[in-house]
């Protein structure tokens, strides 16, 4: 979470939550007016954005740049699992902007009626076959997992990872022969880090965030299984107007930009 | 079998440098006060403490010197501590039969032959109970089994009575005689009692502060102390002087006549129960008379003991009776004599 | 009959005694009033809870046996022999039980992995792996765990009167004999309680276990990992396989003490 000239904005932060309390409505409009911020610096207040634990880096970014350009305004970022934010967001928790790592989470959300705006799918993200720097295993395809003389890691059906690998092993017909069902993705990742399995399956953002001793092998059946990522500004946002230009921002070409940089690409839909 | 023992061990503060001799059969006191480094030459002696100089030999075999040392589990001896330290997890039979067993016996003639060791020593039948159900004297009994069982060369008691009660010691004491009278091999007692030493021992050293001060046959150690402490085990005053004709003139002041002539350093060694006291200067007057005064009464048995301090400083011990007919109390004072014919002299 | 407060306990201790129990005992208070006790039959009945149970009782057991066999030794050594660097000795024994267990796995990752200095040559030469089987289920508890032991024992150890051992060796016995004969025995209720220590944190070993052994149902999904990824899914089937393995390892220990403990706990050394 960012944290800057916290102190010196309370005053306003009271004038803009004030302001935003009296007009809220016509979301759309206020998209519109505002989509031109990058001339910016009229932007002030505080911001708060929850966000899905894997767009971390990326809009860590985005918020720093966003601050940049408008000197009186504060990003503050909750970065949690999707369900987790979810459950947050339906107690109550204040919020100008929720992105969701899932449609489901946002399902939660839009069901409770949050959202100012129909959410948008900003980015998407496929699973992808992590293995450690040159292929030890030779690993070419989704099919390598139904081999049980390689060393393979999956996630765990439990989890989000899992779930979507147990999808696409259905999907593709193949019965897969994992030695260890991991409790996470970073966990997967890390045993392939340490070469200590031939392959994991996990999501390209991963294999991207990883450096340079994993490579990632793209495949063909990951498409049954995409993850779109929603994002919308919230119905009680303090700041809508700041989280529309967050929105914004993070569809602008720049923001694109920065999610393709870090493994993430551009939605199909 | 002999041990012969130079010991030369640093422990801390104290420098010890002891040598010993036991013959066959022979029983050796090593007496001294707390402290005086008599457990450390012990621990040399069974090897669980290596000298830093010196050597230990039994009948002709190193156990010790410059370049040797054997692990006192090579060592034949047995030893006996002041507080037993039978094992509480074996039965009586089994620590009697452990060191049997640990020199290579199987567990069924290793008990067979404890049980004639358990009946020596009085525990018949009690061989299957855990040193927790024993008293302190049968735990003593069973702990002087247990290091004699294996016939061993060399015999090592540290005070194998301190830990028990006065009428317990007198039992224990009657037969650990008795046992050590058969025993064969060489025996060495550490003791700080010197009846233990009287009554045991066929030779007594006296240790103090890590040197021997004094050797001998009990009788000649409790007629003739040579230290304070030795003269205060056995019950003597000793005054240190020098004679001259039939007189000696103290090193701490005053004169002494005594029944024989004496020449040069001389000891002067008197019974407590020879001195009388008197509230008047006694008549007759008889050569050893010193105005004292008494400083401390402590009844023991049926006497009270008198410490005088003056001239010549003096213990007396008078009776109950005669110490009431006196109105004697701390601070008075009074008129001792001894005869001179109850004076022992001896040279330094 | 009116009961009065123990006089045996004085109010600053007593209070604060109260207070750790209170601590200690209401989470487990808390776990059972939340369980789902109409689900609990179902819950039980699943298949991988008798697996992961069996298999988490089977490896703190064996992770217990290891850690008597190594570290029984290397407490008399730490305790009893004069060797040099005993006290880094010392410290180094208990780095495992400051080292956050994940951080342990990869550290056991790097000896024993496939890529690992011992593991690589036992891969290529002898073509044997450990990562992700239940022998690095084992390996990973008794790391964990060992130090507990090792630490009791040489506990034990020290507080046990080594004049014993000279009276062992003025009976003929060597250092060997002595241990087997006389140490041993009289610190067994330390070693027990060494043992008990060691396999309760061996059966609830997580982060080295799910790091170095993976976690696949059968081979190396343990009690705590099912607990784990049921909490992922279903908060409620997780409080229910938690109180399952509380109530095996309470019902073990209790079953243990009165087999082992139950006689002798009175029969002191003496002083």
């Amino acid at each position: 979470m960012r944290k800057s000239r916290a102190l010196l904005v309370l005053p306003v932060v009271a004038a803009v939550g004030l302001t935003a309390c009296g007009g809220p409505a016509s979301g759309t409009a206020a998209g519109t007016a505002s989509s031109s911020s990058s001339a910016g610096g009229d932007l002030s207040g505080t911001l708060t954005v929850f966000a899905a634990a894997s767009l971390t880096d990326v809009f860590g970014d985005l918020g720093d740049q966003l601050m940049a350009e408008n000197p009186d305004l504060d990003v503050q970022f909750n970065f949690a699992g999707s369900s987790a934010l979810a459950t947050q967001l339906t107690q109550g928790a204040p919020a100008d902007v929720f992105a969701s790592a899932n449609e489901k989470q946002m399902t939660v959300v839009t069901d409770a009626g949050l959202q100012a705006a129909d959410p948008a799918v900003f980015t998407e993200n496929v699973l992808e076959i992590a293995v450690p720097k040159g292929n030890p295993g030779n690993v070419t395809g989704l099919a390598d997992f139904g081999d049980a003389d390689l060393t393979l890691a999956v996630c765990a059906a439990d989890v989000p990872c899992g779930a979507a690998a147990a999808a696409v092993f259905a999907d593709a017909g193949i019965t897969a022969q994992p030695d260890t069902e991991e409790e996470d993705v970073k966990a997967a990742l890390t045993k392939v880090q340490l070469g200590e399995v031939d392959a994991a399956l996990v999501y390209a953002t991963d294999v991207q965030a990883a450096g340079s001793d994993v490579e990632g092998i793209p495949f063909p059946e990951a498409e049954q299984e995409v993850n779109d990522y929603p994002i919308c500004v919230l119905k009680a946002a303090p700041n809508a107007a700041a989280g529309q230009a967050f929105v914004d921002l993070v569809q602008s070409d720049a923001g694109q930009q920065a999610l393709a940089d870090a493994g993430f690409r551009a939605p199909t839909s | 079998m002999t041990l012969e023992a130079h010991v030369v061990v640093q422990r801390g503060s104290l420098g010890v440098d002891v040598e010993l001799s036991v013959g066959d059969g022979e029983v050796l006191a090593v007496l001294g006060p707390n402290g005086a480094g008599k457990s450390t030459v012990l621990r040399v002696l069974a090897g669980l403490l290596p000298p830093d100089a010196g050597r230990v030999v039994v009948d002709q075999e190193v156990w010790d010197s410059t370049d040797r040392h054997v692990p006192p589990h090579q060592r034949s001896l047995g030893m006996v501590f002041q507080d037993h330290l039978l094992f509480p997890h074996l039965s009586i039979t089994e620590n009697v039969a452990f060191g049997l067993r640990s020199r290579g016996m199987r567990r069924v003639p290793a008990r067979a032959a404890a049980g004639p060791w358990l009946d020596r020593v009085g525990l018949a039948g009690l061989g299957d109970r855990r040193p927790g159900e024993l008293s302190g004297g049968q735990a003593q009994r069973a702990a002087l089994a247990r290091a004699l069982v294996g016939d061993p060369r060399v015999l090592l008691l540290d005070e194998p009575m301190s830990a028990l009660d006065a009428r317990t010691r007198l039992a224990v004491r009657a037969e650990l005689h008795r046992h050590l009278g058969d025993y064969a091999g060489s025996a060495v007692l550490v003791t700080h009692d010197p009846i233990d030493a009287m009554a045991l021992a066929d030779r007594v050293v006296v240790v103090e502060d890590g040197r021997v001060v004094q050797a001998g046959t009990p009788a000649e150690v409790a007629r003739r102390p040579r230290t304070d402490y030795v003269a205060r085990l056995v019950g003597l005053v000793l005054l240190p002087g020098t004679g001259t004709g039939a007189q000696v003139a103290l090193d701490g002041g005053g004169l002494v006549a005594i029944a024989e002539d004496a020449a040069g350093p001389v000891f002067v060694a008197v019974r407590p129960e020879s001195v009388a006291l008197y509230l008047e200067r006694p008549a007759g007057s008889p050569r050893n008379v010193w105005p004292l005064r008494l400083v401390a009464a402590t009844p023991h048995g049926s006497v009270v003991r008198c410490d005088l301090t003056g001239e010549v400083p003096l213990t007396a011990d008078v009776t109950a009776t005669s110490f009431a007919e006196l109105g004697l109390a701390p601070g008075a004072d009074v008129w001792a004599s001894v005869k001179a014919s109850e004076v022992a002299v001896y040279t330094r | 009959m009116r009961r009065r407060p123990d006089p045996g306990v004085p109010l600053p201790l007593l209070v604060p005694a109260l207070l750790a129990v209170a601590f200690l005992v209401l989470p487990l208070v808390g776990l059972v009033v939340r369980a789902p006790w109409s689900s609990i039959g179902p819950q039980l009945a699943q298949p991988e809870v008798g697996q992961a149970l069996r298999l988490s009782l089977v490896t703190a057991s064996l992770a217990t046996v290891v850690s008597l066999v190594l570290g029984v030794p290397l407490a008399w050594v730490l305790a009893r022999s004069r060797i040099r660097g005993r006290s880094v000795l010392r410290a180094l024994v208990t780095v495992p039980l400051v080292l956050p267990p994940v951080v342990g796995g990869v550290a056991l990752f790097l000896v024993l992995g496939r890529n690992g200095l011992l593991g690589r040559p036992l891969y290529e030469h002898l073509g044997i792996t450990i990562p992700f089987t239940t022998t690095a289920v084992v390996i990973a508890e008794t790391f964990v765990a060992m130090p507990f032991l090792v630490i009791s024992v040489e506990g034990a150890l020290r507080a046990a009167d080594a004049r014993f051992e000279d009276a062992a060796a003025t009976l003929g016995a060597d250092r060997w004999t002595t241990f087997r004969r006389v140490t041993l025995p009289l610190v067994a209720p330390g070693i027990a309680a060494g043992a008990v220590l060691c396999w309760a944190r061996a059966l609830g070993e997580f982060g080295a276990t799910i790091t170095f052994a993976g976690n696949f149902p059968g081979t190396t999904q343990t009690m705590p990992l099912a607990v784990y990824l049921a909490l992922q899914r279903d908060p409620e089937a997780a409080i229910v396989l938690s109180l399952v393995l509380l109530a095996v390892s309470l019902g073990t220990l209790l079953l243990l003490r009165d087999r082992w403990l139950g006689r002798g706990s009175g029969q002191g050394i003496a002083a």
